[in-house]
């Protein structure tokens, strides 16, 4: 229970400090950047490597590169959603992750399983 | 690893010359709850990606590493401020918010070709190096590679996404 506060406690720190960064910055295209920092694989991969070892965390870090080429369909679908579409962006970014999950679990299917 | 980020992001901002701003009164814009939220969510998708490896293994477990936990709240959040600046001038409907988001969406596109690269950096680097050093490393790669396909995007030759 103490290591699962503990994630969550350095996860939100991380997640919060790129995304605060990313509300810093102008212009919006390069604030995006930071939406797709490695935030959750920065705090995740630190922890996991000193809880289960280097291999671990490298299986991990794998699986976490063909996530990140999920993450960039769901980017490019969101923003050519919210361009040609009258969609919020609430709407079409939480509508858009069944897309994330579903390219993820293809390549999980596919590269990794 | 935090000084080293920030490090790359200053030295690669003063050597490409580019036009970004730093503008730190954006921070008093943002709401004490939406921090909150987007804490609250980081540090919640972080305890799933652990619970998820230790239940089924580290590659399923790996997959939510690279799940959407910013972008999000942090596009919802300029589509609502674009919009309440808009409203303060009077102009009730406007595109202007939703543009602003699909901009947002764009550098995060951009990034994730970043955050592929830092996964094959930890992946193919952690094994044989320091973890620490690995990690800094592939935050620095992040950073580098994102700021340089965020200014190629400028080419002629760059596809519209």
């Amino acid at each position: 229970m103490g290591q699962l506060i503990f994630r969550f406690l350095v996860g939100g720190f991380i997640v919060s400090f790129f995304a605060a960064l990313g509300d810093v910055l102008k212009p919006k295209s390069f604030a995006g950047l930071f939406g797709a920092a490695p935030s959750v694989g920065l705090a995740t991969l630190a922890l996991t490597t000193i809880s289960d070892g280097k291999m671990y965390a490298a299986i991990e870090a794998r699986s976490m590169a063909a996530a990140a080429a999920a993450f960039l369909v769901y980017a490019c679908i969101c923003s050519r959603m919210l361009m040609r579409w009258q969609w919020h962006a609430a709407k079409t970014t939480i509508i858009g992750l069944t897309v994330w999950f579903a390219v993820s679990f293809v390549l999980w299917f596919a590269l990794l399983k | 690893m935090v000084c080293g980020l920030v490090c790359t992001v200053v030295c690669t901002l003063e050597v490409a010359t580019m036009r970004v701003s730093l503008n730190l009164s954006a921070l008093y814009k943002t709401r004490w709850y939406e921090y909150a939220v987007r804490f609250f969510f980081g540090g919640t998708v972080t305890v799933i990606a652990g619970l998820v490896a230790k239940k089924y293994g580290p590659i399923l477990g790996g997959l939510f590493l690279a799940f959407p936990a910013i972008f999000p709240a942090s596009a919802t959040l300029v589509e609502k401020h674009e919009r309440e600046k808009k409203r303060k001038a009077g102009i009730l409907r406007t595109k202007r918010g939703r543009q602003a988001a699909a901009l947002e969406a764009y550098g995060a596109a951009l990034g994730t070709i970043g955050l592929l690269g830092f996964g094959l950096i930890v992946w193919i680097a952690n094994p044989r190096l320091d973890s620490i050093l690995v990690l800094i490393l592939a935050t620095c790669a992040w950073t580098a590679a994102s700021v340089y396909l965020w200014r190629l995007r400028k080419s002629r030759l760059w596809p519209q996404l």
